[in-house]
């Protein structure tokens, strides 16, 4: 199965009762992208009816934010002012990867309902039913990293990066959760259930977030320790958006959390579209 | 840039050729072959977990084949599936419409998957809801809709890119005989549109109504093929059921219908009870005639149209509704 549509366009010619029809080989790469936009159009019409999907990228990022803001800021930077540029970054990844986790676990519920088979039947690129969602869920990204920064602006945090700096760093958040939803996309065409995508994904995602820069300076840590949360790409985004949040500079973090991301959607959309393509 | 592909033409719209799926042990499809004309409707006819939706979602390419080949309209379903899609409109055993969206929001975003507009998809949506007497509950959300209302919405929405052939499986199993009724007559028009329908059923009645042509599957197998009254005469066109008084005279009431209608009767589970096939509904007066010449009792006679409990009973030995190892295919299972 093709994931994106090859240049030339092939058509096979049938006749039927309506005369011969010009028939495409293969979804065109317009194509995909509209089916694409029509699923996600299909998603938000989802979350407008079922709101409660909102409540882990609203009250979430307001509670984590000013929990460990008060909880650790003194012990770790003296005060809590001083910790908010640390912590503040560190939520939004985390939320933004909690708020991805979400999307996988739809999806597989998703998959379990008739119209699925509907998708399937029809003539669309198989990773439209993947991309829409995929596209919907920017909206949560958004909401989440929006509402982590007000938090943190209210609490008295003042971003050295200024307006730019702040939009870059939430964009980079956005970004960063679509790119790595794609993991939990795929995992939501291999696993049987819904429950078994959100164990899965918590396993995934605790040592990632908690084994980061995210809450606590990494040199605190033992050796070995220190070693794992350098290479962790969740440290590579955090400091991303630390280094766009606090200096409004586009470092070369910035570049290398960029090229990560691109890995992970290069690897994990094909193997999603190629699962899901297989499943049913 | 469009290169074109060789013209294909056919006469036929669905062609199989031993068509065989196996889920680990069962095989739900034992080396099928098809043929459909175009403008026919063809049924087909077998109990559940014959191997019928697995039949059909190979064919619509929604579970790759394990073995033989098939074709659309000429295309090969393996080499095309894309095309094979555009071919066909699929209606599923199970309302596959979003449970989440509105009926007009459903065929709203069928039309927009299929590359239609905005305005004519819109327009398209009103007309099918029209058509299929939807418009009052066109903004309601599919949760609150009755399982008619569903199987409707469901095949309008297979209807959008006026597909030449298409599937519908078991389209009225579990309505009422009123809505059923409907459904025949939808049916019924879209083959006077010029499609071709292939389609599921359990009931041999539905067959009898819609089908030219019907297939009868059991276990995975084609075990015989006609017209309806081809398959009708195999059975007889309706049935004697005779229940005697006293079971033990059974024998000689078996020898009476031997001489009368020169067939061999059923015997059913219940003692004393003797299904009589016959030719023609008129001559169950003779079977009466001859058990009362031979002073044998009864105590109730009907004659009613064989079932497909019969039909199963003479062609395949076995009843329908018999467990057999090809009970039920894992994908009837895990819905």
């Amino acid at each position: 199965m093709t994931l994106l549509s090859p240049t030339v366009e092939e058509t096979v010619t049938a006749t039927t009762h309506a005369g011969a029809r010009d028939l495409l080989a293969r979804p065109s790469l317009r194509d995909t992208v509209s089916q694409s936009l029509v699923m996600a159009w299909r998603s938000t019409k989802k979350m407008r009816r079922n709101p409660e999907q909102f409540f882990d990228v609203t009250i979430q990022p307001l509670l984590f934010t000013a929990m460990f803001a008060y909880i650790f800021g003194g012990a770790i930077s003296g005060s809590v002012r001083d910790y908010l540029p640390i912590i503040i970054p560190g939520i939004l990844a985390q939320t933004a990867l909690t708020a991805c986790m979400a999307t996988g676990i739809q999806l597989r519920e998703d998959m379990d309902k008739g119209v699925f088979d509907r998708f399937k039947s029809l003539p669309i690129a198989r990773i439209a039913p993947l991309a829409g969602p995929a596209i919907a869920d920017l909206l949560r990204y958004g909401t989440a990293a929006t509402l982590t920064i007000l938090t943190g602006l209210a609490m008295g945090y003042r971003p050295g990066g200024g307006f730019f700096g702040i939009l870059g760093g939430w964009l980079l958040t956005i970004v960063a959760g679509w790119s790595l939803a794609w993991i939990f996309t795929w995992l939501g065409t291999i696993a049987r259930s819904a429950q078994a995508v959100q164990g899965i994904s918590m396993m995934i995602m605790f040592p990632l977030t908690f084994l980061s820069n995210a809450f606590v300076p990494a040199e605190t840590l033992p050796a070995w320790l220190e070693a794992f949360v350098n290479v962790n790409p969740v440290s590579h985004v955090v400091t991303a958006v630390r280094d766009l949040l606090n200096t409004g500079q586009v470092t070369a973090q910035v570049g290398w959390a960029l090229f990560g991301c691109a890995i992970v959607v290069a690897v994990f959309a094909p193997l999603a579209v190629r699962s899901y393509s297989r499943k049913m | 840039m469009n290169t074109n592909h060789s013209p294909v033409s056919s006469a036929l719209a669905v062609r199989a050729a031993g068509l065989v799926k196996t889920f680990g042990p069962l095989r739900a499809v034992d080396g099928i072959d098809l043929e459909v004309r175009r403008g026919e409707v063809f049924g087909v006819l077998g109990p559940n977990g014959a191997g019928k939706t697995t039949m059909l979602q190979m064919l619509a390419t929604l579970l790759p084949m394990d073995g033989g080949s098939a074709d659309i309209f000429g295309v090969d379903v393996k080499q095309h599936p894309h095309v094979v899609r555009q071919l066909v409109g699929v209606t599923g055993q199970y309302a596959s419409v979003d449970e989440n969206l509105t009926a007009r929001e459903n065929l709203y975003l069928f039309g927009r998957l299929l590359g239609v507009d905005k305005r004519k998809s819109r327009r398209t949506a009103e007309e099918l809801l029209g058509r299929f007497g939807l418009e009052d509950a066109g903004d309601k959300q599919i949760s609150q809709f009755s399982g008619g209302m569903r199987r409707r919405l469901d095949l309008a929405a297979s209807l959008i890119a006026r597909p030449p052939l298409i599937f519908l499986d078991e389209p009225t199993t579990g309505l009422d005989p009123r809505t059923r009724g409907q459904m025949w007559d939808t049916i019924r028009d879209l083959v006077a549109q010029g499609c071709t329908v292939l389609l599921t059923t359990q009931y041999l009645d539905e067959a009898d109504q819609l089908a030219h042509r019907i297939a009868v599957i059991d276990r995975g197998r084609k075990v015989a093929e006609g017209t309806p009254d081809q398959l009708k005469n195999q059975v007889g066109s309706s049935t004697l059921q005779l229940r005697l008084l006293d079971p033990a005279q059974t024998p000689a009431a078996v020898d009476v219908v031997r001489r009368v209608i020169g067939d061999e009767p059923v015997l059913t589970p219940e003692a004393g009870g003797i299904n009589v096939p016959l030719p023609d509904a008129n001559r169950a007066a003779d079977v009466l005639i001859g058990l009362r010449q031979q002073e044998l009792l009864i105590t109730s006679a009907t004659v009613q149209k064989p079932t497909l409990d019969e039909v199963f009973m003479t062609l395949t030995g076995h009843r329908a509704d018999e467990p057999s190892d090809a009970d039920q295919t894992p994908m009837e299972m895990s819905r």
